[in-house]
This record gives structure tokens, C-alpha cells and sequence, in this order.
């Protein structure tokens, strides 16, 4: 099976210890991965702010980059849901190689529900606040939507429990926006960061000392909001817990 | 600027009163939660109500011609109006007829749409608001601002000095059962002054040439039951197919909207009482050249619900006023859009795209969906923000050059980070550092074989 690594542009430039900590992660299970180098931006940010045919070459450059792997795993349900969203309408995959769309996974899930781990190498004895974040809820199903009358399930919060020492918690109102929304938060940015803060408010009054989440663009919001106003909490990537040997 | 972001950001600068709003509106969708929690069968609930307007819509005129047949031979009084000026006047020439002055309304959405009570007052009709959060707004004289609980926006405060003014109530007194009290009183008054009634209606039944209004104060029923006539007014998408369907549709109808199992009084007219009338007025006002938009028709599944208004983290911290359109909300982004992307166009940026809308919506009406497609309309309606143009116009030049792209992630660290982490960046200005560039990119780790090093040791 060969996994390729999908770094997303802002995780690339900011948080290369999530792309360490996905590449860690991913091989000690047993994985074999790589990581193309030609990557830049899914294209996300443009479809969302309405302008989804300028990422068709992204698109296309995406299809050929990953043609030739069985699946290809990123730590970001946002980005990895537009892929899935609108590359059928965007891109040609290649010939001889499925839709890259069909092929490509949030890491949790696709831990999850692939590789299906029943044990990690990881220890973090802190407590941890869940973020769940808006596209990886209602657009990927990592856990049940809180409108709908569906049975609780959290895919983060199972792979969680395979970590020692974690305590995990979830705030109230446990699926609001942060606010963060690509450019939404530059457009929008009074109401945006106001939810930012509305959200980091939540997730402090659980007691955690930690954010984390499948998102690295909401915990990058909520980061932003931590610091300006020196706030008692930290974000930090789910996969950075998932390999802690704290 | 979007016509939304300046007014939100108005709005938010009283911060109290933003989180009082958020707080109000969201205390609503817990009760709906809970509701929908108690119907194991609220899914499918969900999508027998989504699939009965499928059905409806694509067989509107079948079933809207029904309707008429069936309301005609109960007496009923059926009336077609092509747009909004058509059925304001054949509401004024019903009034006229009968030598009436005085109006007494329950809550409708459409009557706004059409700006019924401004064309009457022209025509020296009284129009009185018979719902309260109607009355109350009417008073003040603004628009409802949100569209099952129109002064969900003004503080009990706020109401007891409008009633000392205009109801010479008790000075500094704001008790709300007072106050409903006191308004009741009013109300009564009026109610007795009335010549003609008007309502809404919630759903018309094909199968039985009723209609169904929903209200929880009764006021409807007052007005009909006090009036000879009785003027309904509907949008052509408000046919049902029969009574089964309208059990459908109330059982989701109160608890969507306020988390009530069914709202207080749910009055099914049939045929007038003897001696007086009943007249209907099916209106479309730009309704079918929606359904012919195969992108946007699921709108006219709407049952005005307001859920996708109490769950938008939007809406409840920018209020009903941030939009231009008199719809607020999800709903009021698209239909404002639907109406007039020129006019209504600088509502489309309000909106996150967490699509906790299109979740809690009992027809399951792609809120979110609908307004991402709107989004990509923006540029060739000609209704696009240029700076926002033009952001996107550097992403794709960065993001389409790989070379270019690493380049600028070599030299950004060391790019002094006053240079943007400054109150002209819109990010930072409004409360939030940025970001912290790594000195040193994955993909740099990645070639300099730094990843997954100690695991290869």
C-alpha cells in the first residue's frame, strides 16, 4: 500500500511539526510514505470565496502529483473535504488511476477507518479540549453533528482513548464555528474573530490546557486569539497528541 | 466592504449586547435540540418533509389547481397574483368593497416581501400587528429581525418605554406579564375595531381546499373569528398535497422553529361560517422563476421555520439588521439573492460555511450548499468585492508556481512580523495575532531528510 503525504500550503509554511508528527504517525504503523514535492494549495480558499474554477490547475497538478498512490492522507479535514467536494467537477484524473478525490483522507479517518490501529506508542497525560471543527463534522462525519438526532460517535475521541494518560473533553456548544472560514476571517474579520474568541472561551472553561482537532486552520484562529489576549490554553494538532511519548 | 461585514461589525461593537443576542437565539436551538432529540424518528421526519416538496414543486401546478378546485367548492374565494403590487391590490380592492378601514393581521413573512402594510396605510387602511413581537416592532416602526420572533433584538426594557409611550403604561415598569398584559388589553381593542382580518398561511392542503395557520398567541383565530372576512395570503410553494403530508410538516414545523412539540393553535380553515368570506390569494412573486433555477429550487422547500437563523453563528452575533434583505440569516442570504443579486449581493459574505444550517433544516434545504454556489456567482453577476478579487487573484499566482511559492516560504521568516502583524491587516485589527512562519518549511525538513529521522535511526 503506498500512502502519500498530503501537506496542505499553511501547514506546510507554518506547522511543519504536524506534517512530522502525520509522517511519524503513519509509519509507525507500518506504512509506507511518501511525500511529493511539488505540492502548494488544494484550492480550497479560492472555492470558498467563490472563485472555485481558479483552483482547476491546482486541481489538475494535485491529480498528477498523487496518480500514482493508493492513498493519499492529509492532517486537515478542510482541505481534504474540498478535495473530495469539488475535484470531480475541477480536474481530469489521469488515466488508469481513480478520481484523486476517491482516493484521499483526513488522517484520523483514515486511520480510523482504514488502517484501524487498536493500539498507538503515544502518552500525554494532560487534558484535552476537542475541537470539532465545522467541514470535518458536517462535510467528513469524524462525529455526529449536534443538530441532528443521530447517535453520539466522535472518531477523534476513539483514537484519543488510544493514547495514555489523556483526559478528553469537549466544550459546550460542541460543534460551533470558530469563525475562522478561509478569507471569510479577512472579509468578515469583526464577527470572525469574535467567534474565535467565543469558541477559545469554551474550550478554557472546560479546564483543558489543551485545543486540538483535525484542523490546523481552525487551531490557527483560535491560536491567534490565544495570543493577542494571553490566554491559559495552547492548540495543538491531534497527531501531535496520537505520537506524544510524553 | 460587504453591506454585512460594516453593519455586523457595528453591531458587535456593543459587546453585551452581541452576546445577550447569541446567547437568546441559541437558548432557542437547544429547545429545538431537545425536541428533536425526543423523535427517534426525527431524520426521517426530516426527509419525508424534504421529499413531499420534491414531489409538491415538480407537480406544482397539479396540485396548486387542486387547491383552488377544491377551496372554490368550499366556498372559498381563490385569487392569483403574478407579483407582489398584484396582490396588494386585490387586498385593497377586497377592502374597498366591503367600505373597510380597519386591519387586523397575524404574522406573515410574504406580507413584508410584498410590502402589503405600507401600499394599505397609503390607502387609508389601519393595519394593526396582532402578533406581539409584530406589534412591537410595528410600533417602533422597524422591520421584524428575525422571522419567527421579530423583536428577539429589543430588550423587555426597550418594550416597557415603547408602551409607556404609545399604551400609557406604568412608567419604568418592564415586567414582561405586565407588559403582555397591557398588550392583550390593546390588542382587544383593536381586535373589536377590525373590519377585515388577514393571516399567512403555513400549508395549504390540496386534497381538501384548506389551509392550515400556525401561531402560538391565538391571534390569528381573534382576528378571523371577530372580522367577516378574512384575507390569506400565500406564496404558491405553501401547497401540500393532503393531511398526511400536514401531519408531517407540523410535527416539525414548532419544533424546528421554537422547540414546542406543535404550536399553541394550529386552525385549519375549510369553509367561512355563514354570512361571511374567505378569500385566498395564491401569490408567486418571482416563486417559479426559482423552481426553473435547478441550482437554487430547493429553497421553495422552505417552511419558515427560522432553525437555520437560531443555529448561524453569523446571524446570532451580527442580528437581523446586518442584512439588507428583510430575511435575515441563511434563508435571507438566498433568498435575497434570488430576488436580486444587485441589490442584496453584500449579504453572501456572511456566512462561515459551517453548514450547521443546511443540518438543522427540517426540509433539508442545502442552506450552506446554496450559498457556496451564490459565491461563485458573485464575479460573473458582476456583484464581487474587487480587494477580495484581487486576494485571490495573488493566491493563484503564488499557489500555481511551486517554485514561487517555495521562494516566498524561504524568505518569509525572516520578514520582520511588524511588517504584517499590524492594525492595517484586518486579521490582527480585529483581536488576533497571526500566525508564526517556520523558520524552516515541511517540505525543506522533508528534503534536508529531517523527517522521520529518529525513527530511522
Amino acid at each position: 500500500m503506498k500512502v502519500a503525504l498530503f501537506v496542505p500550503c499553511f501547514v506546510n509554511a507554518l506547522y511543519p511539526e504536524v506534517g512530522e508528527a502525520s509522517y511519524k504517525l503513519l509509519t509507525s504503523l507500518g506504512l509506507d510514505v511518501d511525500y511529493p514535492l511539488e505540492q502548494t494549495c488544494c484550492g480550497q480558499p479560492m472555492g470558498n470565496a467563490g472563485y472555485e474554477k481558479d483552483a482547476e490547475p491546482l486541481a489538475e497538478r494535485m491529480e498528477a502529483l498523487f496518480a500514482e498512490y493508493d492513498y493519499v492522507v492529509g492532517p486537515s479535514a478542510s482541505c481534504v473535504s474540498f478535495v473530495r467536494e469539488a475535484y470531480p467537477r475541477l480536474s481530469h484524473h489521469k488515466e488508469g488511476h481513480e478520481c484523486l478525490s476517491s482516493r484521499i483522507y483526513e488522517i484520523c479517518e483514515f486511520l480510523h477507518d482504514v488502517v484501524k490501529p487498536t493500539s498507538l506508542k503515544a502518552r500525554f497525560p494532560h487534558k484535552v479540549s476537542i475541537h470539532n471543527s465545522c467541514h470535518g463534522v458536517r462535510l467528513m462525519g469524524l462525529s455526529a453533528p449536534s443538530e441532528q438526532n443521530i447517535p453520539y460517535y466522535s472518531k477523534l475521541r476513539n483514537l484519543l482513548s488510544l493514547v495514555e494518560g489523556v483526559e478528553v473533553v469537549e466544550p459546550e456548544r460542541r460543534d460551533e464555528c470558530c469563525g475562522f472560514g478561509g478569507l471569510f476571517s479577512i472579509e468578515e474579520s469583526a464577527v470572525s474573530a469574535r467567534m474565535g474568541h467565543d469558541k477559545v472561551q469554551r474550550h478554557i472553561a472546560t479546564g483543558a490546557e489543551f485545543i486540538t482537532g483535525a484542523d490546523s486552520s481552525c487551531l490557527m484562529h483560535m491560536q491567534g486569539v490565544i495570543e493577542r489576549e494571553k490566554l491559559p490554553i495552547r492548540t495543538k494538532h491531534i497527531v501531535e497528541i496520537l505520537t506524544a511519548e510524553e | 466592504m460587504s453591506s454585512h461585514s460594516i453593519k455586523a461589525k457595528a453591531f458587535l461593537k456593543n459587546e453585551a449586547r452581541a452576546s445577550w443576542h447569541d446567547k437568546a437565539l441559541y437558548a432557542v436551538r437547544e429547545k429545538r435540540d431537545k425536541q428533536a432529540y425526543a423523535l427517534p424518528e426525527w431524520e426521517e421526519l426530516r426527509g419525508a418533509a424534504s421529499a413531499i416538496k420534491e414531489h409538491t414543486l415538480s407537480h406544482l401546478a397539479f396540485y396548486l389547481e387542486e387547491f383552488e378546485r377544491n377551496a372554490t367548492a368550499n366556498g372559498i374565494k381563490v385569487h392569483w397574483a403574478e407579483t407582489g403590487e398584484e396582490m396588494n391590490d386585490i387586498v385593497a380592492q377586497i377592502i374597498a368593497a366591503r367600505g373597510a378601514k380597519h386591519l387586523v393581521k397575524s404574522k406573515s413573512m410574504l406580507a413584508e416581501e410584498c410590502h402589503l402594510a405600507p401600499y394599505l396605510e397609503e390607502h387609508g387602511v389601519e393595519v394593526v400587528e396582532s402578533d406581539l413581537g409584530e406589534r412591537i416592532v410595528q410600533l417602533m416602526h422597524c422591520a421584524p429581525s428575525h422571522i419567527v420572533l421579530p423583536a428577539i433584538h429589543i430588550k423587555r426594557e426597550e418594550v416597557g418605554e415603547l408602551f409607556e409611550r404609545e399604551l400609557s403604561t406604568e412608567h419604568g415598569n418592564s415586567d414582561p406579564t405586565y407588559l403582555t398584559h397591557e398588550a392583550r388589553k390593546h390588542l382587544r381593542e383593536k381586535f373589536l375595531a377590525a373590519d377585515v382580518s388577514m393571516t399567512g398561511v403555513n400549508f395549504a392542503i390540496a386534497s381538501e381546499g384548506a389551509f392550515a395557520v400556525c401561531t402560538n398567541e391565538g391571534n390569528a383565530d381573534m382576528g378571523t373569528s371577530f372580522t367577516d372576512t378574512h384575507i390569506a395570503i400565500m406564496g404558491l410553494e405553501k401547497v401540500i398535497p393532503d393531511m398526511a403530508s400536514l401531519g408531517v410538516f407540523t410535527r416539525l414545523l414548532a419544533r424546528s422553529a421554537t422547540g414546542q412539540p406543535i404550536t399553541t393553535y394550529t386552525s385549519i380553515y375549510r369553509k367561512p361560517e355563514e354570512g361571511k368570506e374567505i378569500h385566498v390569494i395564491i401569490v408567486d412573486n418571482g416563486r417559479t422563476k426559482s423552481l426553473a433555477d435547478e441550482e437554487h429550487r430547493n429553497m421553495l422547500k422552505c417552511m419558515r421555520c427560522g432553525a437555520c437563523m437560531n443555529t448561524c453563528p453569523v446571524y446570532r452575533r451580527t442580528g437581523g439588521y446586518s442584512y439588507s434583505y428583510f430575511i435575515p440569516g441563511p434563508l435571507g442570504i438566498n433568498l435575497g439573492m434570488l430576488r436580486s443579486p444587485e441589490a442584496y449581493g453584500g449579504n453572501v459574505s456572511g456566512c462561515s460555511l459551517c453548514y450547521s444550517c443546511s443540518g438543522v433544516c427540517p426540509a433539508k434545504v442545502d442552506l450552506a450548499e446554496q450559498i457556496y454556489k451564490w459565491r461563485q456567482q458573485m464575479s460573473p453577476l458582476g456583484v464581487a468585492d474587487n480587494k477580495k478579487k484581487l486576494m485571490v487573484k495573488a493566491m493563484n499566482l503564488l499557489m500555481r508556481n511551486p517554485r514561487l511559492f517555495n521562494t516566498a516560504l524561504a524568505v518569509v521568516p525572516y520578514v520582520p512580523r511588524l511588517i504584517y502583524n499590524n492594525s492595517i491587516n484586518p486579521w490582527y485589527a480585529s483581536g488576533r495575532e497571526m500566525p508564526h512562519f517556520a523558520a524552516k518549511s515541511f517540505r525543506v525538513l522533508w528534503r534536508e531528510g529531517e523527517v522521520g529521522k529518529e525513527e530511522k535511526r
